[in-house]
């Protein structure tokens, strides 16, 4: 149940990336460009976003477990830490530079592997050998 | 509205049920960094890989559709070693920052949580930055 839950739930999240044009640097890069030829759409992304899961999330909160699941995941919203903030900053360059994030990664991998497969290697190496680094 | 913004406004909301769906019922945070990584060292890989089996499905299905060349577009414009450094610097910011656009800028903005809030605020401002020194700096 768990898994046709979270097949369901990617195969959902990977046509939105798809439709709102998230796969697509160049789209990424000119919502990024303030300065120059700005393209709002990915606001629009976001903001739909925000604003069909927030339902979602309230209504999880008044369950004490879900449906197919132990426990609702609580991360820790409070504290801020410096490494969050550098790693939200280092991940900002990398975002600015190829306009590519994690998701639209898994999504041009199949439409375009040869082109994302560089990207996608560097990213997992990078995401393992920081949490290697971490567990230390 | 112009056509793209709506695409984008209703990708945008199909993205939202997916990540609000996968934790009403399953209770699972919907970011796509911490799946990958957690679906390569667990715990509990099957649910992850399941998740990015999905998401690898609907791009299959949009193979068919034919339209690729407007979903990629740009991507086949970066060169190797933007691509490589890119991917590096995205992997271990993520990491570090426990996020990336989708577990901190969809699931945390949703849950109300300050500190996705803030690691948003950065990541953007940053990439913002990073735009403009690229494509404007060198021309000022």
């Amino acid at each position: 149940m768990r898994t046709l839950v979270a097949f369901l739930a990617g195969l959902t999240f990977g046509f939105g990336l798809l439709v709102s044009g998230m796969s697509s640097p160049d789209k990424v890069l000119a919502f990024l460009d303030l300065a120059g030829a700005w393209d709002p759409s990915l606001a629009f992304v976001m903001g739909g976003a925000v604003l069909s899961a927030t339902p979602l999330f309230w209504l999880a909160r008044r369950r004490q477990r879900p449906l197919a699941g132990e426990t609702y995941d609580q991360p820790d919203t409070r504290l801020v830490a410096k490494r969050l903030i550098g790693g939200a900053g280092l991940f900002g360059i990398g975002w600015g530079v190829a306009g590519i994030c994690p998701g639209p990664a898994v999504v041009d991998l199949v439409l375009a592997p040869a082109a994302t497969i560089p990207f996608v290697a560097a990213m997992i190496a990078g995401i393992l050998v920081s949490a290697r680094l971490r567990s230390r | 509205m112009p056509d793209s913004w709506l695409l984008s406004l209703g990708g945008g909301v199909l993205i939202g049920l997916a990540a609000g769906g996968l934790y009403f019922l399953a209770g699972e945070i919907a970011g796509v960094t911490g799946i990958v990584r957690r679906a390569f060292i667990g715990p509990e890989r099957v649910w992850r890989v399941a998740f990015l089996g999905g998401m690898a499905a609907a791009a299959l299905a949009w193979l068919l559709t034919g339209n690729v060349g407007a979903a990629t577009a740009g991507l086949h414009d970066l060169s190797l070693w933007t691509l490589i450094g890119a991917g590096l610097l995205v992997g271990v910011g993520t990491d570090l920052g426990n996020g990336c656009t989708s577990g901190h800028g969809v699931c945390g903005l949703s849950r109300l949580s300050p500190r996705s809030l803030a690691a948003v605020m950065v990541f953007m401002a940053v990439a913002v930055l990073t735009v403009w020194i690229i494509r404007h700096a060198g021309a000022a």
